[in-house]
Parts: C-alpha cells; structure tokens; sequence
C-alpha cells in the first residue's frame, strides 16, 4: 500500500516537473537564459560557488537589462567537480531549459567536456573558473571565451619572477587532473626557459586531505622551489602542512601557483605571509573594485570577491552588451560580436579578446602582507609588479588554435 | 644510499612514520564506528560529521572564547557527544528495532545537513586553527623531520585507542555492555539501566569522534566537508577490520594508513583508491572481514 501511493506520487511530481519545462520552453525566445555552473559544495565552492550567481546577477542588474526591456533568467547548478555530472547538466540546460549561454565552470576537466558541447550545439561558453591553457590552445572553440586567467599566465607570471629571483630547481605538487598537469606543463616550460631545472613531481589525487608524504618527497628532493600545482583545498593543506613539516625552515620556498583571496583568509596571514602569486583582479585596486566589493559583499555574507567572481561579472556584462549590439541570442554569432567589440568594465578596465578566444587584460604579481601590515578585512595583497595586457598571456600564434 | 624500488630506504622509513600518522586518525575513527556498531547495530553514518563538528567547536572555543587547544581537547567531546545522546534519544532509539538500513539512511541523512548547514555558514575554504606552542616545531630524526604535533597524534590515539579497547574487553562495565548487546533483556533484568547505557555508549562514539576533530584541527584546515572526505574510508577500513570489532578497526586503522602512505611512494595516483582494492580482496576471502567473526 505504501509503496503504491510512493509511486503515485513519485509519478504526481514527475508530470509537474514536465509541464513546468514546457511552460519555460514557450517563453524561452523572449529571454535571454544564462547558466552559472560551477563547484557550489566541494573545495573550489568559495573561489566560484554562490559568489558566481552573485556577480552574474549585478552584472544584469547593472547593464540595465530591465530598463532597456531585455528580459535575463540565471541559473545555477553544481557539476561536483565530475565531468560526467558537469556534462549532463549542459546537455539539459541547452536542449531543455533552452539556456544561451553557459559561464564560470572550474574545474578544467569539466570545462573541457563543457567546451566541446557547447561547439556542437553552437551555444556560448564563457568560462571563468576553470584554468587550462588548451581551452585558448589545442581545445579552442569558435564558442568559447576564456575570460579571467589560465595556467600559462599563471606560470609566466609567477613563475618568471621566481626564476628570475634564483628559484632555479624545483619540485612539483601537483593536482592529478587536467588543470594540475597544464599548470605543471606550462609552469615547467617557463622554469627550464629560464635556465632552471625540475628536480622531480608527484601528482596527488583532487581533494587528499594529507600531503605529509609528498611533502617528504619534495623535502628529500633538495630542490629550491616546491611549485604547487594545485588549488583551492589542495593549496591551503598544502601550505599549512609544509609550514608544519618544516619545508620553509629547510631553506626551500613555497610557490602557489594558483592562490585565490578565499584561499588567504582560509590560511590566515600568519601562514600565508610572504607567498607570491598571481591574480588578474584583486578588490582593492582603485576605487571603483572597492565599490563593486563593497555591494558584492553585502549579498555574499562578508566574503570578498575571488577573480573567478569579478571575471564571472565582467563575462556576463560584455555578454549582454554583445546581445545587444548583436540583437540576436545565437552563441557563434554573439562570440564573434563579443570579440569584435573592445571590453570595458568597472573590475578589469579595458581589454580585447583574441580570435582564439582569450581575453586579454593585465595581471598582477601580488605578495601576501604580514599581519602587522594589514589594516582591515581582507587587506591581504602587496601589488609587486603589472604584468602589461599584451604580455601577461600566450601569444596567439604558440597556442596552436586554428581558429 | 640503499634503495627499495627506487627508493632510498632512509625515504621509505619516513613514509612509514607518516603513514602510521594517518593511521591513528583512521583509527580512532573506525573505533568509534565499531564500537557505535558493535553495541547499538548502528551503522553511524553521521561519524564524518561529528568529527568535523569536533574541529569547529574547537575553533569557535578559540576564537569566540579564547579556549585553547588543551582545554579544547576536554571539552569538545563533551559538547559534541551531548549532541550525539540528544540525536540518539530523539531519534536513534526508535530504530534498534528495525533493520540496519533505517539507521544509515537516518545519519546519513542528518550528516548531509549538518554538512549542509556549516557549509552555509562557513563556506568551504576552510578556517585557521593555531597549533599549541607547545606542540609547535619539530625534530630532526635523521631520515626525517618529525613535527612534534604528529608525534603527539601518533602517541595519543595509541593511548585512547587501547583505553577503549581495555574498558570494553576487558572490564566489568565492559563486560555489561557486551552483554546488553547478546540479550538485553536477560541484562535489564538484572537492575542494570540498558537503554541508559547504551545511550552513553552512543555518546561516547560520538565524543571519540569529536576528539580526532579536535586533533585534526591545526593540521588540516578547518572545513564542513573535511569529515566528508575521510569517512568513506574509515568505513572501508571498518569492513576490512570486521563490523564491530574492536581490536580489528585498531589494527586495520594502522595498517591501512601505512599502506596508504607506501603507495603515495610507489604510485601516488592511486592513493585513494589502493584502500578499496584491499577491501574488495578482503570481502571475497573473508567476508566477515580480517577480525570479524563469523555469524
């Protein structure tokens, strides 16, 4: 008896959910329909996650899109870092709920699955999350913008001004998944271009909890640099735990190659101070990313922006710009407007993008503040050096994109 | 320099020493699964989350009240054990009569919202938590740098973990618990308060979990789903110890962590699934597990 009316209702719910995706199906041509997919309960949750939906919604908000009578719908959803999950969910988003386009999605292994169904359904793909220099390389798409930061950029930035400061021989950690072994590649040729060497890497599955082991390989190693090709959970054990193990006392330097400002407050300054990293945006650059930060931070429940949340913003707003310019909805024609048109905005100023999809804009070398120097919430960042636009990511032609 | 593999051996010392770490953190965890299973038949699958209860209040304690590492290490299993005795008055003490499955879906359940709602509050990058000055620094052992608070680790949860093990096997109160699991009627009858005791043994699973939190506090960061994380495997190295044995889930909980950590040597890929193999082995020749016994 109890099983018969579970099915009954089972099946109840089932016919509910059909009629309400037809029902949006029918309006879907007068609206502009934009997925945030990201990572909203693992390790990467605070760099994307619900920060994400947040600046994609100011960014419709302040394009204007309801004064100009363009009707934008958000939606979210969690891949879990799986490519499978992430996948399944653009599948449905674009053949079912009619979404236009898709933002964000970390996680390089799930953006590169995303890549490829977008080229085929012709849709756009926006990706701010995930890191993987192949999407503007060997993967690129007439379909995707890779908007804030990539490994190479990342390597070249942080990992030249390493060198370049006599952090010659070095040892990877590295996530064991696409982003890890792009950065690591990427991070590798940068070293050996400068005359350095890597000594030896070890690749730790995504999300381990404990690095002691590696940590007492990269320490046996000898080498000058432990290069961290990792993110997010992975970054911040990786870091606490070496300051346990000694590894800093030994004479060896830390260099996180990937370090968000979610990861820092994780750490708290007294672990942290003294990294070196790189950032495309970090929120107290001048006093208009002080005031998006400051209307940010009232929805977000004190938490700051990461550069995948101001680039999310910033990929969102020139989308809607070129929707507009373009008066269509049609993925390739809307990337092609987009990079026809010049970017302009309040968290990155003025950029372009590439025809193999990058975005280019300026990067920063940031170094982590004592706890003595910093002054108030999230006063973590001494901007060291600007890597100029043109210089900060892979000239167009060494990518290997035919686009 | 000798090698094994490849490996000097100097190297391989150290990696044993690190995996015998891991090792007590599986341990004390399985522990207080096989012991929670052992005497209530309950397959606590909110252990995860109150261990990572356990991490937390110890970082509220020293952040909202100053209450150090020590006093911590007192007080938090307290506090998440006396929730663990209202969880299993509330809502526990209605299953014991029916099958296995009711009791896991119920903490399965109630660990996705506890995860769920420390997530919301603390998001997921994870939070500070200073390790005491006492333990800070380390030693030089010659084939490895041992930070001191590992060395505590180690030393601790082998107390902790042989403590339980004798009061259970080996005393009278012990002797009244096992037999409240055999027959618990014969036992009532004879004046002993049973659903009393088990309720407390409940909350002493629980507080056993809460104290590895606290122990991990100021090695891993502080997170809502660092429990989430660790307790498929310490569940692995439960089966593979034997349900409910004691002295099993001890053993097993060592032994894994150092055949973990051997094969973050040998083949790092595959450090966090070499536990399920061994497991999947385990269960076709011994299916009750290496300790468990056969019923």
């Amino acid at each position: 008896m109890k099983l018969k009316q579970t099915i009954i209702a089972a099946s109840l719910a089932a016919a509910a959910a059909t009629t309400a995706g037809t029902a949006q199906a029918q309006v879907s041509d007068g609206v502009i329909k934009i997925g945030v997919m990201n990572d909203m309960s693992s390790l990467y949750a605070d760099i994307a996650g619900p920060g994400s939906v947040i600046a994609a919604r100011m960014a419709i908000e302040d394009f204007g899109a309801a004064k100009k009578g363009m009707k934008v719908e958000v939606l979210s959803a969690d891949h879990q870092n799986k490519p499978d999950v992430g996948s399944q969910i653009a599948n449905q988003w674009y053949d079912v709920d009619k979404v236009d386009a898709i933002f964000d999605v970390p996680t390089s292994s799930v953006a590169l699955a995303v890549n490829e169904i977008t080229k085929k359904k012709g849709k756009a793909f926006l990706v701010s999350g995930a890191a993987t220099s192949d999407l503007t390389g060997k993967a690129c798409s007439p379909n995707t913008i890779h908007w804030t930061y990539d490994t190479w950029m990342l390597a070249n930035g942080t990992g030249s001004a390493i060198v370049k400061t006599g952090g010659d021989s070095w040892f990877f950690l590295t996530a064991d998944y696409a982003f890890g072994h792009a950065l690591e590649r990427d991070t590798e040729a940068v070293v050996l271009k400068g005359n350095g060497k890597v000594l030896g890497k070890v690749r730790h599955p995504l999300n381990a909890q404990d690095f002691s082991s590696f940590l007492l390989q990269a320490q046996a190693s000898k080498a000058k640099i432990v290069g961290l090709a990792n993110a997010g959970g992975d970054t911040t054990n990786s870091i606490k735990q070496a300051a346990e193990f000694g590894i800093v006392k030994g004479g060896q330097s830390l260099a996180g190659m990937l370090v968000f400002i979610s990861d820092i407050h994780g750490l708290g300054l007294n672990t942290a101070q003294g990294l070196i990293f790189t950032e495309t945006f970090y929120w107290d650059l001048n006093d208009q990313t002080r005031d998006w930060t400051k209307r940010f931070v009232a929805q977000s429940k004190g938490k700051y922006p990461t550069m995948v949340q101001a680039g999310v913003y910033s990929s969102v707003m020139h989308y809607l710009k070129a929707v507009e310019a373009a008066k269509t909805d049609d993925g390739t024609k809307v990337i092609n407007q987009m990079k026809a048109m010049p970017t302009d905005d309040v968290l990155f100023g003025k950029g372009s993008i590439r025809k193999d999809g990058r975005k280019i804009h300026p990067a920063y070398l940031v170094e982590v503040k004592k706890p003595a120097e910093s002054k108030g919430p999230y006063d973590y960042y001494k901007v060291r050096a600007t890597i100029p636009a043109d210089q900060a990511f892979r000239p167009e032609k060494d990518g290997g994109c035919n686009l | 320099m000798t090698e094994i593999f490849g490996v000097p051996t100097q190297a391989l010392f150290g990696q044993l020493l690190i995996g015998l770490i891991n090792g007590s953190f599986y341990a004390l965890l399985s522990l207080g699964l096989a012991v929670i299973f052992g005497l209530l038949n309950i397959i606590n699958f909110t252990h995860g989350a109150q261990y990572m209860m356990g991490a937390f209040v110890a970082y509220l304690l020293a952040s909202k009240a100053g209450v150090g590492y020590w006093w911590a290490l007192a007080v938090v299993p307290v506090v998440v054990g006396a929730t663990g005795i209202v969880i299993e008055r509330l809502m526990l003490a209605k299953l014991y009569k029916l099958d296995h499955l009711y009791g896991l879906l119920l903490t399965f359940g109630l660990a996705l919202i506890i995860q769920g709602l420390f997530r919301n509050e603390y998001g997921t990058s994870g939070l500070p938590y200073a390790m005491p000055s006492e333990l800070s620094g380390g030693r030089n052992l010659g084939f490895m740098f041992l930070p001191n608070y590992r060395a505590w680790v180690i030393v601790a949860s082998l107390a902790i973990c042989i403590g339980t093990w004798f009061v259970i096997e080996r005393t009278k109160l012990g002797s009244y618990l096992r037999a409240a699991t055999e027959n618990p009627a014969l036992v009532q009858a004879f004046g002993i308060n049973v659903p009393r005791m088990i309720t407390l043994t409940y909350g002493f699973g629980v507080a056993l979990a809460a104290l590895a939190g606290v122990m991990a506090a100021p090695i891993y960061q502080v997170s809502p789903q660092m429990g989430a994380d660790l307790i498929i495997v310490v569940f692995a190295v439960v089966v593979i110890g034997g349900m409910g044995s004691i002295l099993g889930s001890i053993l097993t909980g060592f032994g894994l962590g150092v055949i973990e950590g051997l094969t973050k040597v040998f083949y790092p890929e595959a450090s966090n699934t070499v536990i399920f193999v061994i497991m999947a082995i385990v269960l076709m020749i011994k299916p009750a597990g290496l300790f468990g016994a056969q019923k």
